[in-house]
């Protein structure tokens, strides 16, 4: 039997990505040289939303997506899908990479994104917002900005959309 | 088992659209200010070339680097084939040094399968004889949907190949991916150089259709058929199938005007394409490493666990 159960709702979302904008802007003093890339595909919206969040409290600041398959630790693992892009809209030399996912879990998605963004300039610093630190680190990776720690078992999935996330638990009958 | 890709129809549709797809993703990575990427990062591809290349040779190496593969080329002027090494000692030979996928071009139909038989590596048919060239096909496909802004459903699309169909890998294989993308395709040529049966409709009158459709698909003409008895002589082929500035003029607006390479000037092609809006032959250049990038990616980079 699966198990679903639903840890944040809507407004908890939305209150977390508000929160997350506020720092956002705080830790930058302003966002003038912020550029803020999402990492496909799970932290596509939440850029977007925090991009949206950023434009309404401070002033609009570019935001992209940045696509890491071709950059993993596991290629030749895992069959092959075809790839979104990577979509940069501006030169991020010099400037403040804020790099969004929905879930941080072992770190290697990070580690592989770090190494694309490297491939489009050299930002003078990059920063990690995550909406989810479902803990399990495997490498030396934390983030910057966080919308909540959740503590899960590591056979446990986590969902996340802009309605809310649940943790899924694939139990035994 | 090891996966290969050797002709169009091996690879079937689901895959064909699959690399279509990656070859979009690739073409985005070459766009970059640093278009090289780690993937294949410890892979080795050996490129075999028994036969002429200069852009496919240069393209496939140019792919797997852009990818951190390592590459070697053996090109056959410079190999031990000429002191009377046979194919298979040469395959088992390279194949002892570690090579993760051969890319090979042959004179002879069918020799990416034997060297299949040979070696556990990977084999990318860069062209063998009449048969089949599908990364050309791969990338001529890529290249219409690219400049048409279409996925991959060509359907109602007309394009009209025209020249040597009967000894031309290229045609063989663009107007198999074609036609699986559900594309209409006319083959235009002399009587003598169409191939005993068709599958596609054919014309000996580039005239009839040159006003109507969306892809003209010009091959390129090997002076070394001309005056065998097969061909007409050079003039009278330039006039009949040749693009001269009447029928470049007569070539709808929106139209693509796509070539291979290497253009035979003063043969096929009469004016200078370059001048011409329509052409995409140098787009076509550009897409081949996105496609060999994509070929590449898809058997070397693929494994079996699931996320």
């Amino acid at each position: 039997m699966t198990q679903r159960k639903q840890v944040l709702g809507p407004d908890d979302v939305r209150r977390a990505v508000t929160r997350m904008a506020h720092e956002i802007i705080e830790r930058n003093r302003g966002v003038d040289n912020v550029v803020v890339l999402g990492m496909q595909r799970g932290g596509v919206w939440l850029a977007q939303a925090l991009g949206a969040e950023i434009a309404r409290i401070a002033s609009p600041v570019p935001i992209g997506t940045i696509d890491v398959s071709l950059h993993r630790d596991d290629v030749g693992l895992r069959p092959v899908t075809p790839g979104t892009s990577s979509d940069v809209p501006t030169d991020i030399q010099h400037s403040i990479v804020v790099l969004v996912d929905d879930v941080l879990f072992t770190g290697r998605t990070v580690r592989a994104a770090l190494d694309a963004i490297s491939d489009f300039g050299r930002p003078n610093a990059i920063q990690l917002a995550v909406l989810i630190d479902r803990g399990h680190r495997e490498l030396p990776i934390r983030p910057d900005f966080i919308g909540k720690n959740l503590p899960t078992s590591s056979e446990e999935e986590v969902e996340v959309t802009a309605e809310g996330v649940t943790i899924i638990e694939e139990g035994v009958d | 088992m090891t996966s290969h890709f050797r002709s169009i129809a091996e690879a079937g549709t689901e895959r064909v659209r699959r690399l279509l797809d990656l070859t979009d993703h690739m073409a985005a990575v070459g766009r970059r200010p640093n278009p090289k990427v780690p993937a294949l990062r410890g892979k080795t591809v050996c490129n075999l070339f028994f036969e002429d290349s200069t852009r496919t040779r240069m393209s496939f190496d140019l792919a797997a680097k852009r990818l951190s593969a390592d590459t070697m080329t053996l090109a056959v002027s410079s190999s031990s084939v000429n002191k009377g090494e046979s194919l298979r000692d040469t395959i088992e030979t390279l194949d002892a040094m570690g090579v993760d996928a051969f890319v090979v071009r042959h004179r002879t139909s069918g020799v990416p399968w034997q060297v299949a038989n040979w070696s556990p590596a990977a084999v990318v048919n860069a062209g063998d004889g009449w048969h089949a060239h599908p990364t050309q096909a791969l990338l001529d496909a890529y290249t219409i949907r690219q400049r048409r802004g279409l996925t991959n459903d060509f359907t109602g699309l007309k394009i009209a190949i025209v020249g040597d169909i009967r000894h031309s890998r290229v045609a063989r294989s663009t107007t198999e991916i074609l036609l699986m993308l559900g594309a209409e395709v006319i083959h235009v040529a002399p009587r003598t150089l169409l191939p005993p049966t068709s599958h596609v409709p054919t014309t000996a009158d580039l005239d009839e259709v040159i006003d109507e459709v969306d892809v003209l698909y010009m091959l390129r003409m090997q002076r070394e058929r001309m005056g065998a008895g097969i061909v007409p002589d050079g003039g009278e082929y330039s006039r009949r199938f040749a693009l001269d500035e009447r029928r470049a003029s007569a070539l709808r607006g929106d139209a693509l005007l796509m070539h291979p390479g290497p253009i035979n000037r003063g043969v096929e092609m009469m004016v200078d394409p370059t001048e011409l809006s329509q052409s995409t032959i140098l787009d076509q250049v550009t897409n081949g490493i996105a496609a060999r990038m994509a070929v590449l990616f898809d058997l070397l980079g693929s494994g079996e666990i699931e996320e």
